[in-house]
């Protein structure tokens, strides 16, 4: 089990399992319902391929600490690209193939592992985007920072879902705090990790074509508002692309 | 102004590339739930303290860890039966089914234009 990412099985007990494997199926079905609504002939190959690049991410540990790495979530990363339930899905997707393909992550698990990155991750990821929007959409330093924030909150967010379900049932008599600060203290790094790749995969993507990212489509912008440091998302942040001169 | 398509096959080739490629330089220390599931390993195993007439110290969550029902298929691991050094085709290979996977769920949800 030595390049496993995931929880493995037999970490919670089969009740809990079973708890959050009806949480995960719950939760993924009103994603599924709601993922409808932001899916069109559009929308729907840039999902495809957010959710490849998410599995191609989760793949480059990098180091945090010493003997300890981490790898993105892409939860937070998703859910700013293509919205938070079709984000979801995204991830979701990911932890099967991970599970089904690479036993990387147990099959009882895959209820906790969905319920702790595809729709924890997501949603917390999400929410703390959506609550910055309107920094967000100013482009630039704004746009690094909120997507950095969504990142490394999102993390933190899976990383606590963890510890909830290890306090329902966890097998292992490891007292619940010293867990708890251990997954907290780790996921803060590691989100600080995940926050960048967010904020860099975003602000590339943003650069180019804003109107292609989920939480950057709606309202125009007002022209009057400063977009941070010259960049080349300055006048496309606006609205509808421009072609450039 | 990039074309749309042009940012789709960027996201697809950075995948491409990252599972085939950048995989390669991955760090091989365990994740941030591997290391804390670890934690309290080195205490001991309770055979030993056993033997050394000490009570068993600590236990640590990797200890209850079982592996998967599906440990010993081709990809396990994220290599090639087993070769690490071909992982990059191990990761290859899942981006391609995620993107399988992906585009046929999305377009069985999405809301399809309607005609005229």
């Amino acid at each position: 089990m030595d390049i496993a990412m995931h929880m493995s099985d037999g970490i919670v007990d089969v009740r809990t399992s079973i708890l959050f494997g009806v949480v995960a199926a719950a939760g993924l079905a009103l994603a599924a319902a709601m993922a409808r609504r932001d899916l069109d002939d559009r929308t729907a190959p840039m999902a495809g391929l957010v959710a490849a690049f998410v599995f191609a991410a989760q793949m480059v540990n990098f180091p945090v600490l010493p003997g300890v790495s981490g790898h993105l979530l892409g939860g937070a990363l998703a859910a700013v690209l293509v919205g938070p339930w079709t984000g979801a899905l995204c991830v979701a997707i990911v932890l099967v193939v991970q599970a089904l393909l690479f036993a990387d992550g147990g099959l009882s698990a895959l209820g906790t592992n969905i319920t702790n990155l595809a729709l924890a991750g997501t949603a917390v990821g999400f929410l703390v985007a959506l609550a910055l929007r309107r920094f967000a959409r100013r482009g630039g330093r704004w746009l690094f920072a909120v997507a950095f924030l969504a990142g490394m909150t999102g993390t933190l967010a899976a990383a606590l879902s963890f510890v909830l379900q290890f306090a329902i049932g966890g097998s292992a008599p490891v007292g619940l705090g010293t867990v708890a600060l251990a997954m907290l203290g780790v996921h803060a790094v590691i989100g600080a990790g995940e926050g960048l790749i967010t904020a860099l995969v975003a602000g590339a993507i943003a650069g180019v074509r804003p109107d292609l990212v989920y939480l950057l489509r709606g309202q125009r912008i007002d022209p009057a508002l400063p977009t941070g440091p010259a960049l080349p998302a300055g006048p496309a942040m606006r609205g509808a692309p421009e072609v450039r001169a | 102004m990039r074309s749309r398509r042009a940012v789709l096959a960027g996201l697809g080739l950075a995948a491409l590339l990252t599972a085939g490629g950048l995989a390669y330089l991955a760090s091989p220390a365990p994740d941030g739930l591997d290391a804390v599931s670890r934690q309290g390993c080195e205490q001991p195993a309770p055979a030993e303290a056993a033997a050394r007439g000490e009570a068993a110290r600590g236990d640590c969550i990797a200890n209850h860890a079982r592996e998967s029902p599906l440990a010993g298929g081709p990809l396990t691991g994220y290599t090639v039966a087993g070769r690490g050094w071909l992982t990059g085709v191990a990761g290859i290979a899942g981006v391609l089914v995620t993107l399988a996977l992906g585009a046929g769920l999305f377009r069985v949800l999405r809301r399809r234009e309607r005609a005229g």
